[in-house]
């Protein structure tokens, strides 16, 4: 059996374990007083040498992003945790935040003192509010023993930590776009280069890291870079939050080695519902494409998932049964991107509106077999054509769905509308039935 | 009760927060949204007056984010994820129901001012889908009748506490104060993690037990 790697998730049974108390009574806190003990590249060299990678989906690797920041530039350098996760399918850092705010705090201390920020950020999405709540009250409380302020542990280290609510736009995810509406704007991208680490948060180096990638850290201080790097691949070291949803018997949060593959983690959520056949999945959510049954095997780390088609991206595993319609999926999704579209660059702007109107006369049986070629033209004349990668996502699902179900889209214009019954897809259908 | 120059010491607080003052526009909306309910024209020239900046530079902020809002919702809000997963695990079914239930459309507010609902997008829980938000709390795992009973509780004034979040469930003001990043402090109510959550790890220690 698949052997699972409980350390972020390690302590998420306790119920307490959101508290100051509990973090401490489970060693929390303690890589702080390492890290702030050494000299702030050394700790820059310890997460370069572990080959922790961004688990926010690009998979940057996160200490060269901190080495990139401009050192004796006498200005001031900001950390900014991205905690926006809104991308479809990510379901990994909201629970994480609610079950262990402090773990970030500690990665914040770590990274902000080794990159020389004396103030940081958390930016979190607006909708969550009892998160909110629980990282508000970790700041409060880290403060008030001695590990946020002034002098930190006598050490002569001081940072300001503030949390930023957004308020319900995906695209400030995008890191340019989270700094915007940090500074005050709306959140919209900005052309790179300059990029975050010269110019950033008020035009000064700023990192930005998600925050899986920053709650890794204290463990890395803690346990070591051969620890770290004896779980994962060869490129892809260490352990991550894998997020199962949809038609799994038991969907849920796995934090396993990088490399396990989704038979092995369909395996561990108690295999699909209902013995249904699986159809369609996404890696990382819906702006990787998309996988089908013949990828149950590919290894989930950043090389495997690239090579074969996909990106890892935030091990987002929507899982679709064969009672799912993909081009209402699809659709969905690129309703989705359309309304979540910046409006700043013309092609995702007007190319997205298109998108759905077509998808939308697809999927009603409507359109013509031309609008096929028609979806993947305009793909090509969105994607990669904007300052941001949103539109390169909502080509995504379009393109890796004609590829692996384009005669489920010609069925569509076949029957005069769509052959699948909803209702069979639902949570409750199945209840009701005492099928799950 | 509109933002009014009684509330600066607070708006000051916010502002202190940041390098610079600008940075304070967003709470600053929600601690009006904490105010009215939604955010009214008055409300915007009080924060652009408080920043020195245009009134159209905050509108322009206030008209991005969705979940500033421009008229008034309910004292409850319910957001329904239709976002694809939850829409196919039957989001879809619960939005269409509660907009029948209710009698009214997307964005709209019962007659009685107490219930609003919104289609909302992933809102990062889709392991418990189909997922409901209520003043932006989670309600998980929701069903057609689930749904139907929570807005009907909320209209007696009487909701059921979230899934994962406090024991009595905040108004949409009490909840925006929050958002404004004013402790009010329930951090401690509530579980810390719902089952799915706890799936790899239970299964981990079952491994371990071995």
């Amino acid at each position: 059996m698949t052997k699972l790697t409980p350390v972020l998730s390690a302590s998420w049974d306790q119920p307490d374990s959101f508290t100051i108390e509990g973090y401490k009574r489970n060693g929390g806190y303690r890589a702080v007083e390492k890290a702030l003990s050494m000299a702030p590249d050394e700790v820059i060299q310890i997460v370069k040498d572990s080959g922790l990678r961004g688990r926010g989906g690009a998979g940057f690797p996160t200490g060269m992003k901190w080495g990139f920041i401009p050192q004796g530039d006498n200005k001031e350098h900001y950390f900014v945790v991205n905690a926006d996760e809104s991308e479809p399918g990510t379901c990994k850092d909201m629970p994480m935040l609610m079950a262990n705010p402090h773990v970030l705090v500690e990665g914040i201390i770590i990274g902000s003192y080794a990159i020389r920020a004396n103030h940081a950020f958390i930016y979190i999405r607006g909708e969550v509010t009892h998160i909110i709540r629980r990282v508000q009250q970790a700041i409060e409380d880290a403060y008030k023993a001695g590990y946020l302020g002034k002098n930190i542990l006598g050490k002569g280290f001081d940072l300001e930590l503030v949390l930023h609510v957004g308020a319900g736009a995906y695209i400030c995810g995008e890191e340019t776009a989270l700094l915007d509406s940090l500074e005050g704007f709306r959140g919209q991208p900005r052309l790179r280069p300059p990029f975050p680490a010269i110019a950033g948060l008020y035009a000064r180096p700023t990192v930005v890291n998600n925050v899986e990638s920053v709650a890794s850290v204290p463990s890395i201080i803690n346990n070591g870079v051969e620890w770290f790097g004896s779980m994962g691949t060869e490129k892809s070291k260490g352990f991550t939050l894998y997020s199962l949803s949809g038609h799994v018997k038991n969907p849920g949060q796995f934090e396993a080695p990088l490399g396990v593959t989704l038979r092995e983690l369909i395996a561990l959520a108690g295999g699909m519902r209902n013995g249904n056949k699986l159809k369609f999945w996404t890696p990382g959510g819906s702006s990787t494409p998309l996988f089908t049954d013949a990828h149950l095997d590919t290894p989930l780390d950043y090389e495997g998932v690239a090579a074969a088609g996909s990106m890892l991206g935030t091990k987002a595993l929507q899982i679709f049964d064969e009672t799912v319609c993909v081009v209402r999926a699809v659709l969905r999704w690129t309703e989705f991107y359309k309304h979540e579209s910046c409006g700043k660059c013309t092609p995702c702007r007007e190319g997205t509106w298109w998108l759905v109107q077509i998808l939308k006369d697809l999927e009603s049986g409507k359109g013509e077999a031309a609008d096929l070629d028609k979806l993947l033209d305009l793909c090509d004349n969105i994607a990669g054509r904007s300052f941001c990668a949103l539109a390169d996502g909502a080509a995504s699902p379009i393109i890796s769905s004609l590829k692996y179900f384009r005669q489920e889209y010609l069925d569509h214009l076949n029957n005069g509308g769509c052959p699948f019954d909803p209702a069979k897809s639902t949570l409750f259908a199945l209840e009701e039935s005492g099928a799950r | 009760m509109p933002l009014t120059d009684a509330d600066n010491s607070v708006m000051d607080s916010i502002i202190n927060r940041y390098p610079r003052s600008r940075s304070a526009i967003m709470p600053l909306l929600h601690f009006a949204q904490s105010k009215d309910g939604y955010v009214t024209p008055e409300s915007i020239e009080v924060i652009a007056k408080k920043l020195n900046l245009e009134t159209a530079e905050v509108s322009a902020v206030a008209t991005f984010y969705t979940q500033y809002k421009r008229k008034p919702v309910g004292e409850y809000h319910v957001g329904v994820c239709t976002n694809t997963l939850c829409a196919v695990m039957g989001g879809d079914a619960i939005f269409e129901a509660l907009k029948d239930h209710l009698g009214i459309e997307n964005d709209e507010v019962t007659a009685d001012g107490k219930v609003s609902v919104e289609h909302i997008e992933c809102n990062a829980a889709c392991d418990y889908a189909p997922v409901v938000m209520a003043n932006w709390e989670f309600y998980d795992n929701q069903t057609v009748q689930s749904a139907k009973d929570l807005v009907d509780a909320m209209r007696q004034g009487n909701p059921p506490a979230p899934t994962r979040g406090p024991n009595k469930l905040p108004t949409w003001k009490e909840n925006s104060a929050v958002l404004a990043g004013l402790n009010d402090g329930r951090a401690h109510e509530g579980v810390q993690a719902g089952e799915p959550t706890l799936l790899g790890l239970r299964i981990a220690k079952d491994q371990g037990a071995k």
